[in-house]
């Protein structure tokens, strides 16, 4: 099988940066659903659809209100906050006493309610979303060349990554974030507002779902079908991480999209598997995950 | 009382078939046995699988391939179809079992992807197209079961063995001792019990039974496809589970009928079914987790005692 196949190197590298490009989504939708889990104790199921709806938001606006892709890149997110606001006072915040197993379920009832609205409209096929005219082109490295667009993805991908991580660890918002994970009751003795801290955190992490809808708009097409398709790699990538790291969260995603995308070079139709094949092998060889703690 | 309320849904059952149709009967029969198969594990041993689908759609296929390329009668293609589900439920238990709660929830629902993939790639699945026309056969041989009547009687047969043998289980002290789990694990392990064992073994039990269901599913249609395999699926048997009553041991089968007859009932508006389930799992869950079978327990218990 392997024989047959000439690695050039500019295929390689070219699917080295498709996974990156990938490990990027993963690393964003991950995080959001690791800090989500982290506050809430909830799998937030809904991630993979409220991904997809940052993308069609990103076309309404750019389609309907004309408003282009890099306005669209930061009202997109709002918006969609703004439902992940709703969904968090008016359903989750009634049942955070009760078993946690239960937001999951409440989430996936969320997504399959979102995902049929999205395809009673538009069918299972999907749209395509111009590349922004000043990202267009690629960059010749000399030894490959680099689509500027796939550049841009991993650019901004990585700050808001490292973003949310600075915010997290070292401000003193994610100080309050922290201390409310590990002792929500004595937090609030402190004076501070426990409740909201959830909403805030629960807004957030659906807004940068969001904010990977927008940046994958481009390259994949939107369609009410890349929620769903996504989900189940995000649920792999989250155990293999385990939960409880951020930095752990980021790197495994990032790392399991270059993994997919060195699999594409070997083994084209296995690269979807080979997430949850390193998915088994991590699970016999370390419970909790690569950067895991023990989980209550 | 206790007989004549056993003779009246026996006499119900029996005679169903001249007064509904046939088909969405056997499915319904089908499904609940697939929920109270998830039920043992759901209801009783309170792990969250998210991934029966796997064990129900594989079993599909595989006495879906026995009946039509391997000759099979009807009851081998369905054993051999349940069994390769117990096997399945070994491999995925094996590791699922070693974390808990919502892990345990996100492990069977990835694990289950990768058998949707097999399903999806493996040659003797049929890809996008399913097996189809997959013969019924004649029972042991010699019955004939092409008629949708026999084959009601014969998944009702199925059906019934295979429900008893869950009490059985459910009753039995095994059955008990998973109980004891979902109550408090940790105090089951300091009486000596090695838990992991008996949730391994709740698993396969679950997987098999959800193996037998998705097995005479295949005969019943005469088709195995993806949807089988799918994770929606796996969120539906959850949905029907929760909708009867979690838990309770007839609140499945409840489900399953509502589940289906909601289905059946919305073929019109198409692709709003999703959003009317869904919208049902959320109702539930916020409102309604003790579920028809559940509530109905607790208002007899109630009115019992006054």
């Amino acid at each position: 099988m392997f024989s047959s196949l000439s690695f050039s190197p500019q295929l390689v590298l070219s699917q080295l940066v498709v996974g990156l490009v990938n490990g990027s989504f993963y690393a964003i939708l991950s995080l959001g659903l690791a800090i989500i889990f982290g506050m809430l104790n909830v799998i937030n199921f809904v991630q993979g659809a409220l991904f997809m709806t940052g993308a069609f938001v990103g076309y309404f606006l750019l389609q309907l209100a004309g408003i282009d892709y890099l306005y669209a890149l930061f009202l997109t997110p709002i918006i969609v906050a703004g439902i992940g606001f709703l969904i968090e006072r008016f359903l989750l915040s009634r049942i955070y006493k009760i078993d946690h197993i239960y937001g999951w379920l409440l989430t996936f009832g969320l997504a399959l309610m979102i995902e049929s609205i999205f395809r009673q409209f538009y069918g299972v096929s999907g749209r395509p979303y111009p590349v922004p005219t000043w990202l267009r082109g690629t960059i010749d490295l000399g030894f490959m060349m680099l689509p500027i667009y796939r550049a841009w993805v991993i650019l901004v991908s990585s700050i808001g990554c490292l973003a949310t991580w600075y915010a997290i660890e070292k401000t003193q918002l994610g100080s309050y974030l922290r201390a409310s994970t590990e002792n929500p009751q004595m937090t609030r003795c402190f004076g501070i507002n426990v409740p909201w801290l959830i909403c805030i955190t629960y807004c957030c992490g659906v807004g940068m779902a969001a904010f990977a809808g927008v940046l994958a708009a481009p390259i994949y097409q939107v369609s009410p079908l890349m929620g769903s398709n996504i989900i189940v790699v995000i649920m792999a990538v989250v155990v293999i991480g385990g939960l409880g790291s951020i930095l752990g969260t980021i790197i495994t995603g990032i790392s399991i999209g270059l993994i997919e995308g060195i699999a594409k070079i070997i083994y084209p139709e296995g690269s979807h598997v080979i997430i949850f094949i390193i998915m088994a092998i991590v699970l016999i060889v370390k419970p909790t995950g690569l950067f895991g703690k023990r989980i209550r | 009382m206790k007989y004549l309320t056993y003779i009246i849904i026996g006499t119900v059952v029996l005679l169903a078939p001249f007064y509904f149709y046939p088909t969405i009967l056997m499915q319904i029969l089908c499904f609940a046995l697939f929920a109270s198969a998830f039920n043992l594990l759901f209801g009783y041993t309170g792990l969250l699988s998210f991934g029966h689908a796997a064990f129900f759609g594989f079993a599909a296929y595989i006495s879906g391939f026995a009946a039509k390329e391997m000759g099979f009668t009807p009851e081998f293609a369905i054993l051999s179809g349940a069994l390769m589900g117990g096997f399945l439920g070994l491999a995925i238990g094996a590791l699922a079992v070693r974390q808990q709660g919502i892990i345990f929830a996100m492990i069977t629902f990835a694990l289950a992807e990768v058998v949707y993939f097999i399903c999806l790639r493996a040659p003797f699945t049929g890809g996008e197209d399913g097996l189809q026309s997959v013969p019924r056969g004649y029972l042991f041989g010699l019955i004939d079961l092409s008629s949708s009547l026999r084959m009601y009687y014969f998944v009702l047969a199925i059906f019934i063995i295979s429900v008893l043998s869950l009490y059985r289980i459910i009753h039995s002290p095994f059955g008990q001792v998973l109980k004891a789990i979902r109550e408090n694990e940790n105090r089951a392990i300091s009486m000596g019990y090695k838990t992991q064992q008996y949730k391994l073994l709740a698993f396969v039990l679950s997987a098999f039974f959800s193996g037998v269901a998705g097995a005479t599913k295949t005969l019943v249609f005469q088709l195995a496809t993806l949807t089988d395999v799918h994770w929606h699926k796996s969120g539906e048997v959850v949905l029907m589970t929760l909708l009867g009553g979690l838990g309770t041991f007839t609140g499945p089968w409840v489900g399953s009928a509502f589940v289906i007859a909601l289905n059946d009932g919305l073929a019109d508006i198409g692709e709003w079914v999703p959003f009317i389930l869904g919208a049902v799992f959320v109702v539930c869950v916020l409102l309604f987790r003790k579920g028809i079978v559940g509530y109905i327990d607790l208002y007899l218990r109630k009115t019992g005692k006054q």
